[in-house]
């Protein structure tokens, strides 16, 4: 955890950057670091359904706060500009943003991280609602990640008849593939991912073998972290956040330029 | 939950956003996290035109108590205004 005493020195950089996505098209991204030289490791954030927002650029912050450069890509980018809540009801619309252009997003997110002369050589990825899906997605279908995390992710199990142009495999279907420790925060009143969703997702994960760490909280539904929103459970929120900084910290090195 | 649930429709019609009136072309219908509304799920209701972009929208987040009413009402109007409420053209 970060070591947080009142005579340190502290600061940060954040800001939007713009970089080649998926297929190398430019998208923009909002882009924390703290200040120093580093070494840091990294975290990917893939935003949740409600779109690229305020909250998201909230948590690029804390993980930044907590001595990690973290990114925030705009997974919504080629649908075009407007406010966070118009963008998310046009890509609902539209059937939702396609797995194949999350993961070259996500995956060159990752890819910029690395490349910085800060960076420890370590990335993680990190998601919330459909943001928790693809984390385990992309954490399939790339070796890019050192650690995920997938909170609440729902629809990683989807039956056939959901499937849909944008989304045409469940997730589950690539767990032979996770190639990074995962770790998973759920919600035991949540409706999607249900109790016995999580349950067979972590029968799959046993199945071959798979370093992954579940946790499940009572009096919960989805998206417990979400403080401006009727969802927020502190208790489960600040114990969730603690224990993904521990995980994080055993899998991607010490935060805050201390190794 | 987040669902992905959503039904859409073509309409006609003009809506009302922050810019004014514009032409409505399709209503897109979901079951899922609000923006706004001080509730878990919501039933959406976005009026749209994309063509004009994300912003020409009239949205509204009900409950499902709410969204139940709503469609009761509607189908009421057209009821009392002897419109037949079984039949709906492909866009008119």
């Amino acid at each position: 955890m970060h070591p947080y005493t009142t005579d340190m020195y502290e600061g940060m950089l954040a800001e939007t950057i713009m970089l080649p996505g998926h297929s190398g098209e430019i998208i923009n991204a909002y882009y924390a670091r703290p200040l120093g030289p580093g070494p840091f490791p990294g975290v990917v954030l893939i935003h949740h359904m409600p779109g690229w927002d305020e909250l998201y650029r909230e948590f690029t912050r804390k993980f930044a706060h907590h001595g990690y450069l973290a990114i925030s890509p705009n997974i919504y980018f080629r649908f075009g500009h407007g406010s966070p809540d118009d963008m998310s009801a046009k890509v609902r619309g539209s059937g939702g943003v396609p797995d194949v252009s999350v993961v070259g997003d996500i995956e060159a997110s990752a890819r910029f991280l690395k490349s910085l002369p800060l960076s420890n050589g370590k990335v993680g990825v990190f998601g919330t609602c459909s943001g928790g899906r693809q984390a385990f997605l992309v954490a399939c279908k790339t070796k890019s990640f050192d650690a995920a995390v997938n909170c609440w992710g729902g629809n990683v199990v989807q039956p056939k008849e959901k499937l849909t142009p944008a989304q045409p495999v469940a997730p589950i279907d690539y767990t032979k593939d996770l190639s990074s420790p995962l770790l998973g925060l759920f919600g035991e009143e949540d409706k999607n991912p249900t109790r016995e969703s999580v349950h067979q997702l972590e029968e799959e994960l046993k199945k071959y073998g798979k370093n992954y760490e579940f946790h499940m909280y009572p009096g919960a539904g989805h998206g417990f972290f979400y403080y401006p929103s009727v969802a927020y459970r502190p208790e489960a929120a600040v114990d969730g956040w603690k224990k993904m900084f521990t995980f994080f910290e055993k899998y991607l090195g010490t935060p805050g330029g201390g190794s | 939950m987040c669902t992905g649930i959503v039904e859409t429709a073509e309409v006609s019609g003009s809506g009302k956003g922050p810019r004014g009136w514009f032409k409505l072309e399709q209503v897109n219908v979901s079951y899922d996290h609000p923006s706004d509304a001080p509730l878990e799920h919501a039933l959406s209701i976005d009026f749209v035109n994309q063509k004009q972009g994300p912003s020409a929208r009239v949205a509204v987040e009900l409950s499902p108590d709410s969204a139940r009413r709503l469609v009761k009402a509607v189908l009421g109007a057209l009821s009392k205004a002897g419109l037949d409420i079984n039949e709906a053209s492909n866009c008119g």
